[in-house]
């Protein structure tokens, strides 16, 4: 086995990743059995929670050009739909009588925005569609409307609001690295219905903050970020690693 | 000159470049024979003349989209000016938000206003007895009324920025533009929510059915059209109003349209899911073209 290739800690398999990101799983297997030492590899860059070599090395690459920003926005409306299902599915909601039915339209919105945007990347850009994510909630206590100071977890509004704050981020910072004006229309479609639902969470958690500014925020602007910042914030809740480099190049 | 790497470099800047020349065909058949379209090819004048038409409505400068926001953030600063002036709003919540929208509206007229000027032009200027303002005698008399302009400016506000952001593409403009873009949407939602409607734009908004809002909800262009605006002590020009592609209603259930590609029908044709109208025109906010903004049918009626 390659020193290079080894993993430098058990928290950070990406040595393995570009390897994994390249070709398809099949043919990694394939790979790997002919060369020595490869599976052990694999199963190395595995955490201990993670029960497939699979899951542990996956790396999510957007590609390049629009294609790649549009991808962007799917990965993070696909983690809004999953987080807004899960939540219109709980069977015992701590949400208020009148939130549940704004939550099922949250959903759905969400849900449309993550269909749209799959099928237009299949239609514009073939093959080079993002995968599934699979969505990691455990950071997020779901018996709980809003969390206490002393909880750990975040309750359901507090994670809508992040969701929802970081959604209108990341499409205004990513809005300036397409490069038809096609696409920038449609996520400007979008990025307004996300303010919208942003400011609705924000008045349900505190009355009146549907647009109050928190740490360096500018009077009267919303926020913007980049594709690797919004990423920092956004792979605490998925388990794939999602990797921000080639994003607008 | 290699008119085909013209075209290619052009296409890396411009991916929209070859459906601005009406098609790629329709050029190269209006070009005649091979041996015409070599010699034709290495001429600049025939070249001048094809990007000039290619490009032809897309030449506003950022001044007059910097101008054009700015008649509308004055607008709304004024309107609130009058509404926290006439003394109807509820003290407490309702009174707070309202002043906090005051003063986003003022932060961007005063943002705006600086980049006018150092784009190189001369802002547009209001003031509550001169200028940009907000008409008066246009004022309702009660809370209630009130609020239902607020959202009629905020709504179209949203919908005016996204009118034009594509025409920032490649300017130090485009993100701060949209920074300000998605916080309209904050000030339309939690207005809505002030006025027990929902937070989004949906079919059944009560405004949507008022006589006095409707516009705001339809597209369009009902007075005469023009493309320059000479308001506030200075003229920008607007894109002329195209009567063919009046923008979408918000109403609208398609979205995605590509190139040569039809629109997407949101309700049936993303997927397996069937989605009902009301949640498919909530999920896309609609843009609105400057001339559908400043139509007397629209904002442009509430100036004074």
């Amino acid at each position: 086995m390659s020193d290079t290739l080894r993993p430098t800690d058990s928290q950070s398999p990406q040595p393995v990743q570009p390897l994994l990101a390249r070709i398809k799983r099949r043919s990694f297997f394939m790979y790997a059995g002919a060369t020595a030492g490869a599976t052990a590899l694999a199963l190395a860059g595995c955490s201990k929670d993670e029960t497939t070599p699979s899951s542990a090395a996956t790396n999510v690459s957007f590609g390049t050009g629009d294609a790649s920003v549009l991808n962007y926005a799917y990965a993070l409306e696909q983690l809004e739909a999953a987080f807004y299902a899960k939540v219109a599915a709980l069977t015992t909601s701590p949400l208020l009588a009148a939130e549940v039915p704004y939550f099922a339209k949250l959903a759905t919105h969400e849900a449309i925005h993550r269909d749209f945007l799959r099928t237009a990347i299949n239609r514009d850009f073939g093959g080079t569609i993002i995968p599934d994510l699979t969505p990691k909630f455990d950071s997020i206590d779901f018996t709980k409307r809003v969390k206490a100071a002393t909880d750990t977890k975040l309750g359901i509004l507090d994670a809508a609001k992040a969701f929802e704050d970081l959604g209108v981020a990341a499409y205004n910072g990513a809005a300036k690295l397409f490069k038809g004006s096609v696409y920038l229309g449609i996520a400007g479609q979008i990025v307004s219905v996300e303010a919208r639902h942003a400011a609705y969470v924000r008045d349900l958690i505190t009355p009146g903050s549907f647009a109050t500014n928190e740490g360096t925020d500018v009077l009267g602007f919303d926020r913007q970020l980049t594709p690797t910042a919004v990423f920092a914030i956004a792979q605490t809740f998925v388990e794939q690693k999602l990797d921000a480099s080639t994003i607008g190049q | 000159m290699n008119f085909f790497n013209i075209i290619d470099l052009l296409a890396e800047a411009d991916p929209d470049v070859l459906d601005r020349f009406s098609s790629r065909r329709a050029v190269f058949n209006s070009l005649g024979t091979v041996a015409q379209r070599a010699a034709l090819a290495t001429s600049p004048l025939f070249l001048g003349a094809l990007f000039q038409k290619a490009y032809a409505g897309t030449a506003s400068l950022p001044t007059d989209i910097l101008n054009y926001a700015l008649t509308l953030e004055l607008l709304e600063a004024d309107f609130y000016r009058q509404f926290l002036a006439a003394g109807q709003i509820p003290a407490g919540a309702a009174f707070d938000a309202i002043t906090v929208i005051k003063t986003h509206e003022d932060a961007h007229v005063a943002y705006l206003h600086d980049a006018v000027i150092k784009a190189g032009g001369t802002p547009v200027t209001g003031s509550s007895t001169a200028g940009i303002r907000f008409n008066p005698s246009l004022l309702p008399a009660t809370y209630a009324d009130q609020l239902k302009y607020a959202q009629v400016l905020e709504d179209t506000g949203v919908r005016a920025y996204k009118g034009r952001a594509a025409e920032l593409i490649g300017t130090d403009l485009l993100t701060p533009v949209l920074q300000i873009h998605s916080i309209e949407a904050r000030h339309a939602a939690h207005i809505r929510t002030m006025r027990g409607q929902q937070p989004w734009v949906s079919i059944g908004d009560d405004l949507a059915a008022d006589a006095n809002y409707k516009a705001a909800y339809t597209s369009g262009v009902a007075s005469s059209t023009r493309t320059t605006v000479a308001l506030g002590g200075t003229t920008y020009g607007i894109p002329a109003f195209n009567p063919a592609q009046p923008s979408p209603q918000e109403s609208n259930l398609q979205q995605g349209a590509a190139g040569t590609k039809l629109a997407l029908l949101i309700t049936t044709g993303i997927g397996s899911t069937t989605y009902l109208p009301d949640d498919a025109a909530a999920a896309f906010d609609e843009p609105l073209q400057a001339a559908e903004v400043l139509d007397s049918s629209r904002a442009g009626g509430l100036l004074a």
